[in-house]
């Protein structure tokens, strides 16, 4: 028997994985409290970011600090899409919003597209001068950029209603919608990382002057990566706005904070792997709310405590400390979970090779 | 804008300086040998308020001498972290060092929520009330409200001058540290070639530790008088300080000492004469820094004292 799989067997296998995800996300929605489905469309934007991430910073080896502000361009950019007229003539009390925001109302699909478009224009004129530099050097200009995108958001105030932020989004965002976002994102970053394109990406990640004497063109390769990672954060800003229905520019909602916790996803996942990566985006949600209980008053013992605030950041980031010192390549590595693996796994498992 | 006001920026500029300046040693230093940004660093400074809060507000210790334990408690705090989270990954990938860095900082931001709180705290009762007095030159008396007010002139809050003071301090013993004595001698080899080093039969991990330790300790003093200049504590209050120190250290060039010093005075400066000549540039203040980096990085990445390094492949 052959140890890999055919391409026939392999598409019909995840032909038949989506159908399995889509059936389960039908029951969900149909029969789990809106708790419940609230969480589970969290996990679809949570991938949709966390793998735009790992396209930046995991395949193409571009160490960006700057998603928060795609994500929040995304996000500012198609709730002001969608919000109806009135609406926005109710929440901005300082000044008049501007011009094109001032007479438009859109549905979700375009708004969430307008917005990722906006976050790629933005990440090509940030990538602009940011992918000269390298290393470390990079991480610092892309956060000082989406510092940079943070408070321009706090003082364009007929843009985006200053410090007092956007309210009253209407709360678009479904399982639906955050899943197939998911599929989409997934599908075209897979099939973007399998092509000549994408061996061209890992080829600079393993080594820069090897690649560019291979002929491969360094700075063309990452601001195309840069800019596609982009407008998936866009997207997912735009998720995200429609599902949280307020931004706040002040707090950790769309701040550095958001980023650090996109990158926790991908390097407990594994930096460099898309599967990991939604494994990482999964674990993040579903633990930040098993983990609430630490935040409520509780008896042990018939020794009362009342709960504490901002415990679950303290138990995340010493855990993330720690995968970085004991397990850096986190759960996957650079490996992706296929059906090929699973496939060798069972095999060897059962015993039946016999290499 | 006239003479005075003029005259009071630049001082203004120039206190706000050298707090990023002691920051931005710390970066430098520990750059310097590790090529590594050490997010925590900003972190370690919070910490440093909050400790000599606490020593004031629950230990009833004197504030002088609670400066003295929280500078030396930073100092100690430096060498844990890179003791447990750095020294393990001393030969990982640069990239997971800086990505162990940026949870570290985020562990410390984390446990001053949890430990302290939130809220933010005022650090006003904590050293002497003389410290926030105005010091006022010139100007003409009025009689405004009923009472006489000195209107116009020069204003400088004592603490401006004591910041200065502290900090020439400072430099004086770092330089005295770094260039007269054995363990600086120790340092700036390491900074050079640590293989060659440790083969001289230095204890690189020692000297690493030590630098640590140093950057902490300037970071606490930096903190120190930041809580006096700008009296309020919260979990966060050392991001955007650390970032903008770090800015000045690449501005003066990184893994240079000098450049740090003259970076965070230029950075403090400017910031300062910017919102001085543009008040309505003031919401921007921030952003204005980044746009220094993002300048220098790409015209001079080397920054303005620091050595160009050749890769060579």
């Amino acid at each position: 028997m052959p140890m890999k799989l055919s391409n026939r067997t392999n598409f019909i296998l995840t032909v038949a994985l989506v159908f399995f995800v889509w059936l389960l996300l039908f029951f969900i929605n149909g029969h789990m409290n809106t708790y419940m489905i609230r969480i589970v469309s969290l996990i679809g934007i949570y991938g949709v970011m966390a793998v735009s991430l790992t396209l930046i910073n995991g395949i193409t080896g571009i160490f960006s600090l700057g998603h928060s502000g795609f994500i929040a361009l995304g996000a500012y950019t198609s709730a002001l899409l969608t919000m109806s007229i009135h609406q926005k003539e109710v929440t901005f009390i300082l000044d008049k919003v501007a011009w094109p925001f001032n007479s438009v109302q859109l549905p979700f699909l375009p708004a969430t597209i307008i917005g990722g478009i906006v976050a790629a224009v933005f990440s090509f004129l940030i990538g602009w001068p940011s992918l000269r530099l390298s290393g470390d050097y990079l991480a610092i200009a892309t956060l000082g950029f989406s510092e940079i995108i943070r408070i321009l958001a706090l003082n364009l105030r007929s843009i985006t209603n200053g410090a007092l932020g956007l309210k009253s989004i209407p709360q678009y965002t479904n399982v639906w919608w955050s899943w197939t976002w998911l599929l989409i994102t997934v599908l075209f970053v897979g099939s973007l990382v399998n092509s000549s394109f994408g061996r061209a990406l890992k080829a600079i990640r393993e080594d820069r002057v090897a690649a560019a004497s291979m002929g491969i063109n360094i700075f063309k390769h990452q601001l195309l990566s840069f800019v596609i990672g982009g407008f998936f954060a866009g997207i997912s800003g735009s998720l995200y706005a429609h599902w949280l229905t307020t931004i706040d520019p002040r707090t950790t909602s769309i701040g550095v904070m958001l980023t650090f916790n996109v990158l926790i996803m991908i390097v407990i996942g594994g930096l460099g792997s898309i599967s990991g990566a939604i494994i990482g985006a999964g674990l993040f949600a579903i633990l930040t709310e098993w983990l609430r209980f630490l935040e409520e008053p509780m008896k042990i013992f018939s020794f009362e405590f009342s709960g504490i605030a901002g415990l679950r950041m303290l138990v995340f980031s010493a855990m993330f400390v720690m995968v970085m010192i004991f397990w850096p390549r986190g759960i996957m590595g650079r490996k992706e979970l296929t059906w090929n693996t699973l496939y060798s796994k069972l095999r060897r498992g059962s015993g039946e090779s016999n290499e | 804008m006239n003479l005075y006001t003029f005259l009071q920026n630049l001082i203004n500029g120039l206190s706000l300086g050298s707090l990023y300046a002691l920051i931005a040693i710390g970066y430098t230093m520990v750059y310097g040998i590790l090529r590594l940004i050490n997010f925590a660093h900003g972190d370690v400074f919070m910490m440093a308020v909050y400790f000599a809060f606490f020593l004031v507000t629950l230990g009833k210790v004197p504030w002088l001498i609670s400066f003295v334990i929280a500078i030396l408690a930073a100092a100690l705090l430096g060498f844990t972290i890179d003791r447990v989270a750095y020294k393990p990954i001393r030969n990982a990938p640069r990239v997971s060092a800086l990505i162990t860095a940026i949870g570290v900082s985020f562990f410390l931001e984390s446990f001053a929520v949890v430990v302290f709180s939130g809220i933010p705290r005022s650090f006003r009762n904590i050293y002497p009330k003389f410290l926030n007095n105005m010091l006022i030159l010139g100007g003409h008396e009025e009689v405004k409200y009923g009472r006489n007010v000195i209107v116009g002139g020069l204003r400088i809050p004592i603490v401006s001058f004591v910041i200065l003071i502290v900090t020439a301090i400072a430099l004086v013993i770092l330089w005295w540290i770094i260039y007269k004595t054995k363990i600086g001698m120790a340092m700036r080899a390491v900074s050079v070639d640590i293989p060659t080093t440790s083969l001289m039969g230095v204890n690189v991990d020692g000297v690493i530790g030590f630098t640590f330790a140093l950057g902490s300790a300037l970071a606490a003093i930096g903190g120190l008088l930041w809580a006096t200049r700008y009296p309020q504590l919260w979990p966060y209050m050392g991001f955007m300080p650390g970032l903008k120190a770090f800015i000045a250290a690449v501005f003066g060039g990184i893994g240079s000492i000098q450049g740090a010093v003259v970076g965070g005075f230029l950075l403090g400066l400017t910031e300062i004469m910017l919102v001085g000549f543009f008040p309505k540039m003031a919401g921007y203040r921030d952003a204005f820094a980044f746009l220094i980096l993002i300048l220098i990085l790409s015209v001079k990445p080397e920054g303005l004292l620091g050595k160009r390094s050749v890769v060579k492949v």
